[in-house]
This record gives C-alpha cells, sequence and structure tokens, in this order.
C-alpha cells in the first residue's frame, strides 16, 4: 500500500511470481497477463483449465496459476476437447502458436471448431516458429525471411500465409471469432475484453470461442520491440486486419 | 503539472523492451541506461515524476506485468469513480 | 582425398545428402535437429532437390512414400515425438517397399521429454515402432564423419533392398562439430522399374501398396519380405572392434556412448583392465552372431551393455550371448550422457 495513493493497477494474482522466460518485449507475456486478469476479475480461477503447446510458451503452466495439460504439437484442440466434455462447467481454454494450431494441428483445430466444442482457443500469430530457431509458420507472409524461407516465403511453392481467424468464423457452431493485437495500450485492452467476451460466452455455452492475437517475435523477426511494432502495423495488420469476424445473436448473450 | 499517480517498477521482472517507454502518453519514462538487473537489461524506471497522469498505459502494454499504478489521493476535490 | 570440412553433425548430414544425389527432402521443425532443414533450404537455389517444410511429421513420412514411390531419393529428418508420428508411414512404406533413408536424431524421453541426447528409440527403430511384421536397416553413427559415410550407406541399401532405412542419430552427434571429409557428389540416374511415373506401352501398370485383403496374398508378401530380411541379415551386419582380442570383458555400446565407452575402455586399459569394446554400427541386423562368437572364448568373464537408456539393446546383447555369459548393464536416462570415469567405476564394481 501506498500513503496517500490508491492502487490501481498491478500483476494478477492469479499469475504466478516466477519471471516469465520469453524474450523481452514478446507478446505471449502480454496476453498470459491479460487472460489471467480476466480469470481473477471473473473470479473463476478455481473453475479454469488450460491446455499448453509445444512451442515458446511450453511452459505457460509455470506462469499461469490455474490447472493445465500439456498437449502433443499440434493437439490442443483434441485435449481440450476431452476436458470440457468431462467437465462442462469448468472454463477451458487452448493456448496455441502457429505451428500447433495451423499446422500439425489443423484437423483437430477444424474438427472442434465444427463439432462447436465450448472451449476458448487463444491463437498466438506470430508469423514464426520461435522456440525451435525461427523457421517458417502456416502464417509467415509473402517474401517474409525465416531460417527455413531464407529468401523469403515464395507463395510459389508454399501457398499463402492461413488466414485461421477468417477460415474457423465459417463454421456454423463457431460463435465468436475475433482477431486482436497488443501493439499499443489500447489494443491491448481491446485484446483483453475479447478474452473476456469469449469466456462469458463460453459460459454461456454459446459454442466455440476463438481469439487470434496477431503478435510479435522480436527475436525470430531479428528486430528490437519496437521495431517489430512497427512491423506489425505496416506489414501484418493489413493483410490480417483486427476485427470481429462472428459474434453471438445479441439475443443469445 | 503536478503529478496524478505514479509508477513502481518491479526491476528484476522488467526485461527493457521499452514498450512502455513507448506507449506512455507524457513520456514520463525511460530505460536506465546506466543500471542493470542481476540479467544485464536496462529496466525501466519513472523518469520525470511530476508527468504520470495514471493512465495505465504502461502497466496495460508491459508484457511481464513489471508494472504497479497508483492514483494520487486528493480529499479536497471531488472523487470520480474509475472503477 | 575428398574435401575436407569442419561441420556441425546436422548440417555434414545435409550436405552428404546433397551430395548423394537428395531428390526430394520433407521434414518439420523439431529440436535438436532443425539445422538440417534449414541447411538444405539455405542451399536451395543451388541444386534440383524439392524441399517442403511440411505441416506435421505426419504429412512429410506420407510425402516421402508418395516421392518415393516416384522414384526419387528422399530423406527426412525428425527427433524422437516427431518420429513416433511417422510410424504408421514407415510400416506402409516398408510394405509397400519404397526406399526412404529417415534420421532420428534422438532426444530424451518418453514424450515431449528433453532436448538432451539419449539412446531411448532402439526398441521402437530395431523392434518396429508401428505395425506388423517388418523391419527397417538402422544405421548407428558415431562420429560426424559417420553420419555423412552413413548417408550415402543409407541411400545405397535403401535402394538395393526396396527398404527405409533410419539412421540413429542423437542430439549430441547432431551438435558436435567435427572435421569431415565429404565425399565427391554422386551423379543419380537410377532404375526404378517399379516406381509410379506413369504406365508405358511396353509394361504393366505398377501399384504401390500394402493391403492385402486375402490373407493367403497377405502371406506371400510377409514371406517375400523376410526373405528380403534374411539376405540382409546374411550381408549387411557391420560392427567395429576396439581392444577385444584379448579382453575378459567386452563393452557393448553404439553411438555417442561408444565413444564415452572408448575411452573408458583406454582408461580400464591403463590400469591393468582387460577390457574391449564391440561396437555395432548396424542396430539392424544387429550383430548377433559375431558378438555371440565371444562367448567361445573362455577368458571373456561378462558382457556389459553401456547406453543412454533404461536398457534396450541389452536385450539383443542377452540374446546373442544366449544365457552362455553373464551380461551387465549400465545406462543414464533422461538426455545425460555418461562421462568415462563413471563406466570404469562401475566396470570395477561389477567385476570384484
Amino acid at each position: 500500500m501506498k500513503k496517500g495513493h490508491k492502487l490501481i493497477y498491478q500483476k494478477p494474482k492469479t499469475m504466478t511470481d516466477k519471471r516469465m522466460h520469453y524474450c523481452p518485449g514478446c507478446f505471449h507475456s502480454t496476453i498470459h497477463k491479460l487472460l489471467m486478469e480476466v480469470v481473477e476479475e471473473m473470479d473463476i480461477q478455481e473453475k479454469t483449465v488450460g491446455v499448453c503447446p509445444v512451442g515458446c510458451s511450453v511452459f505457460a503452466y509455470d506462469y499461469m496459476d490455474v490447472d493445465m495439460q500439456e498437449a502433443a504439437h499440434g493437439r490442443a484442440a483434441a485435449v481440450a476437447t476431452g476436458i470440457k466434455r468431462m467437465l462442462p462447467n469448468r472454463y477451458v481454454f487452448s493456448y496455441q502458436g502457429d505451428g500447433d494450431l495451423a499446422a500439425i494441428g489443423t484437423a483437430e483445430t477444424l474438427h472442434a471448431c465444427n463439432r462447436g466444442e465450448n472451449f476458448t482457443f487463444i491463437f498466438i500469430n506470430n508469423g514464426i516458429y520461435g522456440m525451435t530457431g525461427g523457421q517458417m509458420a502456416p502464417t509467415t507472409l509473402e517474401g517474409q525471411k525465416t531460417s527455413t524461407s531464407p529468401y523469403g516465403r515464395d507463395p510459389a511453392k508454399i501457398g499463402l500465409p492461413l488466414k485461421m481467424a477468417e477460415i474457423v468464423s465459417q463454421f456454423e457452431r463457431v460463435a465468436y471469432v475475433e482477431r486482436v493485437s497488443c501493439d499499443t495500450a489500447a489494443h491491448a485492452r481491446k485484446a483483453k475484453k475479447a478474452l473476456r467476451n469469449a469466456f462469458e460466452y463460453q459460459g454461456k455455452k454459446l459454442g466455440t470461442t476463438f481469439i487470434e492475437v496477431a503478435s510479435n517475435c522480436p527475436s525470430g523477426w531479428k528486430m528490437t520491440p519496437d521495431e517489430s511494432l512497427k512491423w506489425l502495423e505496416e506489414k501484418v495488420f493489413p493483410y490480417y486486419p483486427l476485427k470481429v469476424f462472428k459474434k453471438p445473436e445479441k439475443k443469445e448473450v | 503539472m503536478p503529478a496524478k499517480g505514479t509508477v513502481e517498477f518491479d526491476i528484476e521482472r522488467c526485461k527493457g523492451c521499452n514498450l512502455c517507454v513507448t506507449s506512455c502518453p507524457t513520456d514520463c519514462l525511460a530505460l536506465n541506461t546506466s543500471d542493470t538487473n542481476s540479467y544485464g537489461l536496462h529496466y525501466a524506471y519513472l523518469k520525470e515524476e511530476d508527468d504520470c497522469i495514471a493512465c495505465m498505459n504502461c502497466a496495460v502494454i508491459c508484457p511481464d506485468a513489471a508494472i504497479t499504478v497508483y492514483r494520487k489521493q486528493d480529499p479536497s476535490k471531488e472523487r470520480r469513480n474509475h472503477g | 582425398m575428398g574435401e575436407l570440412r569442419l561441420m556441425k553433425g546436422n548440417e555434414a548430414l545435409g550436405e552428404a545428402a546433397i551430395r548423394a544425389g537428395l531428390q526430394g527432402y520433407f521434414g518439420y521443425p523439431i529440436t535438436p535437429q532443425s539445422e538440417v532443414i534449414e541447411y538444405l533450404a539455405q542451399q536451395e537455389p543451388k541444386h534440383d532437390y524439392v524441399l517442403i517444410q511440411a505441416e506435421s511429421e505426419l504429412a512429410a513420412v506420407n510425402m516421402m512414400y508418395g516421392a518415393g514411390g516416384a522414384g526419387a531419393r528422399v530423406l527426412t529428418t525428425t527427433s524422437s515425438p516427431g518420429f513416433s508420428l511417422m510410424q504408421e508411414g514407415i510400416s506402409y512404406i516398408a510394405c509397400a517397399e519404397i526406399p526412404c533413408l529417415f534420421c532420428n536424431v534422438v532426444r530424451g524421453g518418453p514424450g515431449l521429454g528433453t532436448i538432451q541426447p539419449s539412446q531411448s528409440d532402439y526398441f521402437q527403430s530395431t523392434k518396429g515402432g508401428g505395425h506388423g511384421d517388418y523391419h527397417t536397416i538402422v544405421l548407428a553413427p558415431n562420429s560426424v564423419q559417420e553420419m555423412v559415410d552413413f548417408v550415402y550407406l543409407g541411400f545405397e541399401l535403401a535402394d538395393k533392398y526396396r527398404i527405409p532405412v533410419t539412421m540413429l542419430s542423437d542430439g549430441a552427434i547432431g551438435q558436435m562439430m567435427e572435421k569431415v571429409e565429404l565425399p565427391d557428389p554422386v551423379e543419380y540416374k537410377p532404375k526404378k522399374p517399379w516406381a509410379t511415373t506413369g504406365k508405358t506401352k511396353d509394361r504393366e501398370r505398377n501399384i504401390l501398396t500394402s493391403l492385402y485383403i486375402q490373407s493367403e496374398d497377405m502371406e506371400k508378401k510377409n514371406q517375400k519380405l523376410q526373405k528380403k530380411y534374411k539376405k540382409i541379415k546374411q550381408n549387411e551386419v557391420r560392427f567395429e572392434e576396439y581392444h577385444t582380442e584379448d579382453a575378459e570383458i567386452i563393452i557393448v555400446s553404439f553411438g555417442l556412448t561408444s565413444r564415452v565407452s572408448r575411452k573408458s575402455v583406454d582408461i580400464g586399459r591403463e590400469k591393468g583392465m582387460k577390457v574391449g569394446l564391440f561396437r555395432p554400427q548396424t542396430l539392424w541386423p544387429f550383430p548377433w552372431e559375431k558378438l555371440g562368437e565371444y562367448t567361445e572364448k573362455d577368458k571373456v568373464k561378462f558382457f556389459i551393455s553401456i547406453e543412454m537408456n533404461a536398457g534396450q539393446m541389452l536385450e539383443d546383447v542377452r540374446l546373442a550371448v544366449c544365457g552362455k555369459k553373464p551380461v551387465h548393464f549400465y545406462g543414464r536416462m533422461g538426455g545425460i550422457v555418461p562421462n568415462p570415469d563413471e563406466i570404469y567405476e562401475h566396470i570395477k564394481k561389477v567385476k570384484e
């Protein structure tokens, strides 16, 4: 406490005290924080179960003070399905990167969405495989250089970047899809609101909720954190616009 | 301008990413270029104490939840509930 | 004398594959072998091979099946969790008799495990990680030079017997840098009349399948495979012996551990212990017969299998020894590499 002052913002209690291993400026950390703020504000720590992926956020369970399961690479949607079907009154989320959700896990992702599984996807899309050293991802931009696209992503060889939010919003039983980012405080606040919405809709059993975060990877992109924000604004957002793709009817909410 | 609030940094959690400095509307934050934390990183600090307006932008954007924000309580003025 | 270079294991693997006439590489990043695909991506503009970073190892192995079946010289590299995903594909490839080269840069497991080196995929590779009665030839290099040599050998054996070949590297060999002599590039123009390249008027159509609904047909196919495996067992066993001629204690060790064990032999010999090292270079076919010959020597007191696992090659050593002499074991798990002193101390204890 501070004399003569009112505390208005601090690290949520639903985060552990462990210092996060993510690179400086990485939105993984930001989303971990915003997600745990939502869990704290909704007072659902005891009712939340998360599934973490293989990728930089493989140790998410070290930072989020909720029950979590480690899934094999790409299988988080299937694991989350298992958990939510058994525990329908828990708030279940899968937390995945672009390799996990949009490469190896595409089948699991699409089928969970098609079935309308009532959990929340949190999809961290930073166009690169950070953990394994900076290889190309299904969401790497055209012309973007990575360690396996050293001359720039060539659509003629490997296709164009996948737009997952756009794809999953076509499923009938997917209730809410929004793409957000954390490059400005305003965007970060919106991202938190989107996560909150997703959990509220999950609570009302409206169907699958899917939040895609247009995220950064300063290390993989070989930029400073500030430069990575510029890349997002100039190169990423034009291809991956921040918007609500689908949301429940007013009467359902 | 007298400060409307103040911020505190968890120096060890801070990674010196500079996003708080960039997001501050009054430019009152900076990285301490003459000191580092135990990880060798230049942590952020409140450079211009009088300029903090307690907008919370820094704390919201801080990836590492390293920032705590306080609003000054002025008993003489009518308090608005910001919630 | 070929070209000499100081190279990292994973990159040497890539370079060797290119020189051996690689036509297709299909893989997925996984530590500790992502350098292979990165190296091949860097070199791609200078060569003709197809390179695809597939969406998963499951997709990659099936791309291997397709490309290999179309007659190409194909390679994939992965690590243990990814290799598990490939097992279904390998079973299909083995039955359809498609030449393919796999390299598993083994890491500690089970599950997601660790990124440190291990030898805990021995069972998976030699006893068949996939379903059915099949085998792949399993090669176990213990140096960067052997990685390079076995790439050439692996591709040749794959073509010669129309069989998938597995190379078992590990996280340490993949990452270490050593001097290598790179062989001259090969001009690869094979004749593969069985490949699905388009039925020309002069032949019947080629079908690559593993489906034999009638049991009699399935049995015939299996008999054909078994005949092939018998031939491989007779002709393709490879091993290395170090100080075994007068040895009383025979260490059996492969891959990285064999290098450490070799040093333990030196330590033992210095202290007057008559210890030797038998190093299988093919894990399948395992040198059962040759190792078994040591049981005929009266002076041999016991065998000891030294591995980075809970005791896998141990079972093949026991099979070779067939109860005629004691067989002991020393192993570390979880990605920990034993050091020569610790091995020597353990052998000393067993001796007493």
